[in-house]
């Protein structure tokens, strides 16, 4: 079974801030960190592989200190790593990104695909879904638990909604994204990170590389249809009401408030 | 000279600070206040390869150097020196004697066992009569057909009654003094080996500190660590190892008390300021984490020293020397800027105070540290 998890490197904080003038993210000084969700990706692949055998690579498009990233998840149990990195790959919006992540993944080959829900920094929840689209492979997002079936190459995946779950048989090869509620991850280890440095080494993929698998019109700023109109943080909204009552005044001061705009 | 630290070591500091605030922090008054071994802890310490940092990948080690395995001891003290020094005494005084001594049949069957973490490790060469003047061995073994049958008490025996192994010293011949000491491998399970009483201590309460007592204990032949007479130079050439993680383990002690001192002062508030606004709580800040940083660069130095194969004695003895002084010195003086709220267990400050006495004691005191730099700079 060939795993292939999709990490990224992001700033380690939920509230970046921005450039008021430009609108673009101040990420000096901030220390990067494997995207949290994705850490959870990384994690199911290892536990995969750790009940059923295989192989699992992880892959992430970004500047070569991205490589860093990729070392921890090495560092985790990973089998091998790819930077995929690349002047022209540079601006990539969720599309482009996808699009240029789909041609690698189709150069190295797969039964299962594993991303995080969403990244810290932007949020979108797309580059998976985009990427079992650009493959044509089915996918399962939201995943809180994954098993392999034991007779055949396929998964039941139990995937969350808000307020229910869907338990689905997804036939590999496939696509699966994982929430941060799908496991604890583990700990980088001393023996793996002495392998990621010493003896295991980061691969990088440039467009010539994967060029027979994706367009160089679908890549980096060109192949990406988004446009920033603004870029702004939020505002914080006014203070709330507190009121220090017993439970049933507490109840009814609820209640006046929903009636007042005519939510009941 | 160059004084950054690799990517490599980076990561690893990053990884043992993330371990020692998730997983031992939170337990670490506990621990102290009902004098427990943390077993549980150091099932995970085994499963993330800290419990033999320094030791070959082949034998079941993390295969890093020395400088990762103090960074390890540090990061641990930081938050725990329990936990510090149960790492420390595991592979310092236990795993690494049997690597560097061993013969492949031993590291076969205990190092590969010891750097993974499945068993612990300890170390047996003080006794009632033989502290500091360690050459005064009683502890006896005597040579019958295929087994030496050892007897004697030692005592203050680091994590003696978690242990699964432990490196004994004894007299194989007593007229010929420290030439007469051999060192052996010796299982919790061999007839005749017993834990004896556990002692009531100051602090580092967590590690199983008690007596090993040795009544016509049968050792096989093969269990013997180097030949016959070796003993004496194997503890000494052991203890130069531990006292590197000793300075490791008094380091972090001093860090960590710094640490939690500097989000104290910043939070308590007296004569309307914060503390950390008077000048006093500044300067007594900034010297002291001057003092740490040059406990530091002794005790990293130490363990390049080691990892170059040079000779190390006298490096580790000034590590262990300055970091356990400064341990006990800048523990008591953040206790002080911690006012009445430092008296009281609720605070860790008052812990670690407790827990760094015992580093200008053990593994050679501070007097001892000092007769083996004089006798490195040839003062006699």
């Amino acid at each position: 079974m060939k795993i292939i998890v999709c990490i990224k490197q992001v700033p380690d904080t939920n509230e970046v801030k921005l450039d008021q003038e430009t609108g673009v993210l101040i990420r000096d000084g901030v220390p990067s960190i494997i995207n949290p969700d994705d850490l959870c990706g990384i994690e199911a692949a290892l536990e995969l592989k750790d009940k059923y055998g295989g192989h699992v690579t992880v892959i992430t498009m970004g500047p070569p200190q991205a490589d860093v990233a990729l070392r921890e998840a090495l560092a985790m149990g990973c089998d091998a790593a790819h930077l995929i990195s690349d002047r022209l790959f540079g601006g990539a919006d969720t599309w482009a990104t996808s699009k240029t992540l789909s041609g690698a993944i189709k150069k190295l080959g797969y039964d299962l695909i594993i991303t995080g829900r969403q990244a810290i920094d932007g949020d979108t929840a797309q580059v998976g879904p985009q990427i079992a689209e650009h493959l044509g492979i089915p996918q399962v997002t939201y995943a809180q638990e994954i098993e392999k079936l034991e007779n055949e190459n396929a998964f039941v995946v139990l995937r969350q909604y808000e307020d229910r779950y869907q338990k689905i048989k997804i036939k590999a090869p496939a696509l699966i994204t994982a929430l941060s509620t799908l496991n604890s991850p583990r700990y980088m280890s001393v023996g793996g990170i002495v392998a990621a440095y010493d003896e295991l080494e980061v691969k990088t993929i440039t467009y010539e590389d994967i060029k027979d698998f994706v367009e160089q019109k679908d890549i980096g700023l060109k192949g990406s249809p988004t446009r920033v109109k603004k870029s702004f943080t939020k505002t914080a909204k006014g203070k709330g009401e507190l009121h220090e009552v017993p439970d049933d005044e507490a109840v009814e001061i609820i209640i006046n408030k929903l009636k007042q705009h005519y939510v009941i | 000279m160059n004084f950054k630290l690799s990517k490599k070591h980076s990561l690893l500091q990053e990884v043992f600070r993330k371990f020692a605030a998730k997983e031992v922090e939170p337990v670490a008054a506990e621990v102290d206040e009902r004098e427990e071994f943390p077993y549980e802890t150091v099932k995970k310490l085994g499963r993330y390869g800290f419990m033999g940092v320094p030791f070959p990948k082949e034998y079941g080690g993390g295969g890093a150097d020395n400088l990762a395995y103090a960074m390890c001891v540090e990061e641990l003290s930081k938050v725990c020196a329990t936990t510090g020094v149960i790492v420390s005494a595991h592979s310092s005084l236990c795993a690494a004697p049997i690597f560097e001594s061993g013969t492949t049949y031993q590291k076969d069957k205990y190092l590969s066992k010891l750097a993974k973490g499945e068993w612990i490790g300890a170390f047996g060469l003080t006794e009632a009569g033989a502290g500091t003047d360690a050459a005064m061995q009683q502890t006896t073994a005597v040579l019958n057909g295929e087994n030496y049958i050892l007897n004697g008490t030692k005592i203050f025996i680091t994590n003696a009654d978690a242990a699964h192994v432990y490196i004994i010293i004894a007299m194989t011949d007593k007229s010929k003094g420290t030439r007469g000491c051999s060192a052996f491998i010796v299982e919790k399970d061999f007839p005749g080996f017993s834990v004896g009483k556990k002692e009531k201590k100051m602090g580092i309460r967590g590690s199983a500190t008690c007596e090993l007592i040795l009544e016509d204990c049968v050792v096989p032949k093969e269990n013997l660590l180097g030949k016959e007479g070796q003993g004496f130079k194997i503890a000494m050439k052991t203890l130069d190892g531990g006292r590197i993680g000793i300075a490791a383990q008094a380091l972090g002690i001093a860090q960590g008390a710094i640490d939690i001192t500097t989000v104290y002062v910043k939070e308590r508030k007296q004569f309307g300021k914060r503390i950390s606004q008077f000048q006093n709580t500044q300067f007594e800040l900034a010297d002291m984490q001057t003092t740490v940083d040059a406990a530091r660069l002794l005790t990293y130095r130490a363990a390049c020293f080691k990892d170059a194969g040079e000779n190390y004695s006298s490096q580790a003895a000034m590590a262990k020397l300055f970091a356990s002084e400064a341990a006990s010195d800048i523990t008591r003086r953040c206790l002080q800027l911690h006012g009445g709220y430092g008296y009281i267990r609720e605070y860790a400050i008052e812990r670690m105070m407790r827990d760094a006495k015992i580093t200008e004691i053990y593994e050679g005191t501070s007097e001892v540290q000092k007769m083996v730099v004089a006798a490195a700079m040839k003062v006699n």
